[in-house]
């Protein structure tokens, strides 16, 4: 065995499994006398729903039952709930229409699920969901988010007027408008923060299994914290005991938050297996994900910054509107406020900032976090601003993001948006990133290029980020209804290897690794002599599942808080076996002695002792090494860094070809480099996937134009360069490893770098703005619509 | 999909006898086209029958001409030395379709037999003046291709080879929708003894096409410069979420230019 601590690149022990193909995932599980269930979805984007007939349906060969809407509100089972509260400026709380599970009277964007039919074969559940008949009559959609504020637009619910969610804002107005009043000069820009489709490599599934001798529930389901699920569904939706239901994630074949949220499948199969006393199975077809996994993202801006003369940021204010579909899904209210317009600082020392933002209800699937949930949207923001200021104003666009950075000694940092940094050094990250893309030399590239017949460009963006959510209490006073604490289970058992139960969920990451490594290294434990348990509410104690890169940062500080305690414990058997003081004895790497002397006891010798307590200091010390910890953390941490992204545009297609990218982040302490850099890498594919090629396409009436892979553009590997990952580190200054979080810091930071660059690119076309994705059709379109300015004298 | 029956002939009269028996049952080849609509539910065809067990498989080099039967798979195509030797352009053209896996199941008959309006075979066959042989006829490929996922085939009509021109020199050049990776605007173009042929995939509004003034010019001077000036006028062109007529329109020129380019 080489070194497997903290800094080994340890190869990945769960790869063994997926890349063999004995993964094993929702939809791998079959339950003995299994049913199959299948979902009638609305092809409506709008429509009050005249009749719905399903006497035809449940006569069909094969078929057990079919439920609707009504059927499920005769039995008493609630709406889907919504986990954040958000209050407007004028205090009063957020629109919160009901979000029934079938839908109820009326539809509301294609995909909203009107029955379901279930059968003994997915088949015939197929077969009899076409002898449904219902009755629409359409009403008119509202598909965009700019529509949805239209006067006289059609209304999503009828009891919210206007589409209106919430109104909300913050920071200092006041200050802002006094600083906009005494600027030299306002830059301002409008720009769109494009709709994507998640796109998981494995579609949901939910499987609903009922005991018929205990009256026990179990739900496997593809979801990143099935204790969320356990209690939203449990409390809300189906009233039944935390004591009586399980909840199982198996494999999950990738989540980036769309598998965050409590969905309507989940609760239908745990549900009609309670009715059907049978097991109920449902798995998404991919063109079901398109419709009914949350999307990400869709927010139209106008931000503007007061500047002084010399380009020094006075103050900026931001108004969004933010597309939240037709329902409030799980943790959507919170995405568009406190995880982006609390991110509006940057890396800049900006003193003034205001910003509103309006969540408007539209005819289109539920809008939730995607991988980087609203620092995405900050960040394209004001990284665009910021280039575009100094297209504006003449300055070089490097050196007003020097002048306006957050100095390395200026940490702790409060911003005037709420959030208090604890560390960084954006000027050691820049420079890095420069260097390692030898951005001074870039001009001549550019020459190069130009005389191929390409334009060339390049782009920056220097980020920060918030992860590692969150301190229980300040988003509890800032509207979540749950806790944000971890927790993390470590058995040691008799003979010394380890078990690890944790809260946190692992659906791609590498936790089976990383946090074995974290382990191995504070215990001296082999790594394949630890075993990393999650996913499964009956064994792991109530913690709050994987997204906004906190499962290092929270439950990995909660897992070195449990092993304190083992460590704390282990003193005492040592000290009692040895005959020593408690206060002599040492513990590293594996090994107890006493300080001073040759004296010492395994791991090993502590955990036998403490499992066989014949020589034991019983009196004082209760038998085991099993030791639970809860973590609630400090602060958010604050991951950041500088992307440079360089590509060249077909001047005569459009099209746009990287040629060079490179990220380097301060992702804080690094558990295995080789993670980082994967976890960066699908990042930055995810961004350049959005700065480049993905959107998804609503028509006026609300058909979801961009509903499958043939017209939805996902990025693939011959789209991308070879992303180069660099690390330059502070520590977080707040929790015990000085860790970060990398998880969605390659998505955050890359799609405002290939913009900057296009639009870089462009230069000589004098263009300002354009929105994402920037696709070949687009560029082509700016291309022909603008005369290269020295061509046209 | 709907439940259908399944038969697997052993020779093409068997297959031409099922297929005619009843108008409801629908041949399959490689599948690539056909099982994803089976799924959708878009098509409830009564029996299926599967052509992989005919002999219509295999690549026949002439002096003149190359038949490839109508089983051969795209990975077959993409992967004949000889065939590259002979006609470079077809067998880049196999290389781009869809992905290995695709490849390796997708064949030149389905591909035809589909006229698909992305897909990329039909320009080939238009511009090496193909002749598509049937289990009961030949078709010259400018009668074959009637519009849109349309052709000259009867029902119960079995596509049994194809067999090519063999031109001077060929290539083809393709503008990929950059979602599903099939052409927004494909170009192939032959030069043969008595002309040059062009043909234009993915880009009309009734599949593929001629185009006869890059034709009259290539003709008289096969060189990219010679068509650089003439435009196509975007009326007839499908304009998409990928791609306005106007964009397909311009992208016909800098495509075939650069298909000419390459061309040997
Ligand atoms: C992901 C993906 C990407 C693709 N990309 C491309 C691309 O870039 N370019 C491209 O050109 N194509 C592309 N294709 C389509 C592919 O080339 C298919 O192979 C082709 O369209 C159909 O061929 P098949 O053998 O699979 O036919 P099938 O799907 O089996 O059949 C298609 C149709 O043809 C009929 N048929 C099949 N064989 C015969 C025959 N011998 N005689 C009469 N009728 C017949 C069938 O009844 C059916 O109606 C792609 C497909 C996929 C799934």
């Amino acid at each position: 065995m080489g070194f497997e601590g903290i800094g080994a690149s340890v190869r990945r022990k769960e790869d063994a499994r997926f890349l063999s193909g004995r993964g094993h995932y929702t939809d791998d599980i079959n339950r003995p006398g299994q049913l199959y269930a299948f979902i009638k979805r609305s092809d409506r984007p709008h429509a009050r729903i005249a009749s719905l007939q399903t006497a035809q349906a449940a006569a069909a060969p094969g078929v057990v039952a079919v439920f609707t809407g009504a059927d499920m509100a005769a039995d008493n089972v609630g709406g889907l709930p919504c986990g954040w509260q958000i209050h407007s400026k004028d205090g009063s709380p957020m629109a919160e229409p009901p979000h029934p599970v079938l839908a109820i009277g009326k539809v509301r964007h294609v995909g909203d699920p009107v029955a379901v039919v279930i059968a003994e074969s997915r088949q015939a559940a197929k077969d009899a969901a076409e002898l449904l008949e219902i009755e629409y009559d359409d009403l008119p959609a509202v598909a965009t988010t700019l529509d949805a504020l239209e006067p006289g637009a059609p209304t999503v619910h009828d009891e919210v007027a206007g589409n209106v969610c919430y109104d909300w804002h913050i920071g200092d107005k006041a200050m802002v408008d006094a600083a906009f009043a005494r600027a030299a000069k306002v830059v301002k820009l409008e720009l769109t923060n494009n709709r994507l489709v998640p796109n998981a490599m494995e579609p949901r599934a939910a499987l609903g299994d009922f005991d018929t001798s205990s009256g026990d529930f179990t739900l496997y389901t593809t979801s990143q914290n099935p204790h969320v699920i356990r209690l939203l569904m449990g409390a809300f939706v189906l009233h039944i005991p935390e004591n009586k239901l399980r909840v199982v994630a198996p494999d999950v074949g990738g989540g980036f938050g769309s598998k965050i949220y409590h969905y309507a499948e989940e609760a239908i199969v745990t549900w009609a297996a309670g009715k059907l006393r049978r097991p109920v199975k449902w798995t998404a077809e991919r063109n079901e994900s398109f419709m009914s996994d949350a999307h990400g993202r869709d927010h139209v801006s106008t931000a503007e910054m007061a500047l002084d003369a010399d380009g020094t940021f006075l103050a900026l204010r931001v108004a969004t509107i933010a597309n939240m579909g037709a329902y409030l899904s799980t943790f959507a209210p919170c995405v568009p406020t406190y995880l982006y317009a609390t991110l509006l600082a940057g890396v800049y020392k900006t003193p003034a900032i205001y910003a509103e933002v309006k969540a408007v209800f539209t005819n289109t699937v539920p809008v939730d976090a995607y991988r980087g949930a609203g620092r995405p949207e900050a960040t394209y923001l004001l990284e665009r601003l910021v280039d575009v200021i100094a297209h504006d104003t003449g300055m070089d666009r490097v050196e007003i993001r020097r002048k306006n950075f957050i100095p390395a000694d200026a940490f702790p940092y409060q911003t005037p948006v709420a959030l208090q940094y604890d560390s960084g050094n954006h000027e050691m990250t820049l420079k890095a990133a420069l260097e390692a893309a030898d951005f001074a030399g870039f001009e001549a590239r550019r020459s190069a290029a130009r005389a191929k017949g390409k334009l060339r460009g390049i782009g920056i963006s220097t980020y920060l980020e918030a992860c590692g959510i969150a301190p229980s209490a300040v988003v509890g006073s800032l509207g979540a209804r749950a806790g944000l604490y971890e927790v993390a289970n470590v058995k040691v058992h008799p003979t010394g290897s380890i078990t690890v139960y944790t809260g946190t969920h692992s659906h791609g990451q590498g936790h089976e690794t990383t946090f074995a490594q974290l382990i191995s290294d504070q215990m001296g434990v082999p790594i394949d002599q630890i075993e990393v348990v999650h996913g499964d509410t009956s064994k792991i104690p109530f913690g709050m599942g994987t997204y906004g890169s906190r499962s290092l940062a929270v439950g990995g500080s909660a897992m070195v808080k449990a092993m304190d305690k083992i460590i704390a414990k282990g003193k005492k058997i040592a000290a009692h076996l040895m005959e020593a003081a408690v206060e002599d004895i040492e513990f590293d790497k594996g090994t107890f002695k006493v300080a001073g002397t040759d004296k010492s006891k395994t791991l090993t010798d502590i955990s036998l002792a403490a499992y066989v307590p014949h020589n034991y200091p019983i009196e004082e010390l209760e038998p085991g090494l099993d030791e639970t910890a809860f973590y609630d953390p400090k602060n958010f941490t604050f991951p950041g860094g500088c992307h440079v992204c360089e590509l060249e545009i077909d001047q005569e297609t459009g099209v746009v070809e990287l040629v060079n990218f490179v990220a380097v982040d301060d992702v804080g302490r690094v558990i295995n480099p080789m993670i980082v850099e994967g976890q960066v890498q699908g990042g930055v594919a995810q961004g350049v996937g959005q700065a480049l090629l993905e959107s998804a396409i609503y028509d006026s009436n609300g058909q979801l134009l961009s509903g499958s892979f043939m017209d939805y553009t996902m990025p693939r590997a011959n789209d991308l360069v070879n992303i180069s990952v660099g690390t330059e580190i502070t520590l977080c200054t707040h929790n015990p490893l000085g860790v970060k979080g990398c998880g969605e810091v390659g998505a955050i930071g890359s799609p405002p770098a290939v913009i900057n660059a296009v639009v870089d690119a462009l230069k000589e076309y004098g263009i300002r703005h354009l929105d994402m994705p920037a696709t070949g059709a687009k560029l082509w379109q700016i291309l022909q619509a603008n005369r290269p300015k020295m061509a046209a004298e | 999909m709907y439940d259908f029956a399944y038969q697997k002939p052993a020779s093409v009269a068997d297959a031409v006898k099922l297929l005619s028996e009843d108008p409801e049952a629908k041949a399959l080849a490689g599948g690539q086209t056909f099982i994803p609509v089976l799924k959708q539910r878009l098509a409830k065809p009564s029996t299926i029958v599967d052509l992989g067990k005919l002999d219509l498989r295999g690549i026949t080099i002439g002096a003149d001409t190359v038949t490839i039967g109508a089983m051969t798979t795209h990975a077959a195509v993409a992967s004949s030395k000889e065939l590259k030797a002979k006609i470079p352009g077809l067998q880049e053209l196999a290389s781009w379709i869809g992905d290995e896996a695709v490849r390796h199941r997708g064949t030149m008959g389905g591909s035809l037999a589909n006229n698909d309006p992305a897909a990329c075979y039909p320009s080939a066959a238009l511009a090496m003046d193909a002749t598509i042989k049937t289990d009961r006829r030949e078709i010259k490929a400018d009668d074959f291709f009637q519009g849109m996922f349309t052709t000259a085939l009867e029902p119960g009509e079995i596509i049994t080879s194809v067999t090519f021109k063999v031109p001077q020199k060929s290539a083809y050049e393709k503008f990929r929708n950059p979602a599903s990776r099939y052409a927004i605007v494909g170009v192939f173009v032959a030069q043969h003894a008595n002309g040059v042929r062009l043909a234009i995939t993915g880009a009309g509004q009734g599949g593929v096409f001629r185009h006869t003034a890059f034709e009259q010019a290539l003709s008289a001077n096969f060189s990219p410069d010679a068509i650089a000036g003439i435009a196509t006028p975007p009326d007839d062109l499908n304009g998409d979420i990928h791609a306005s007529a106007e964009y397909r329109a311009h992208l016909i020129n800098v495509v075939a230019r650069r298909a000419v380019a390459k061309a040997r």
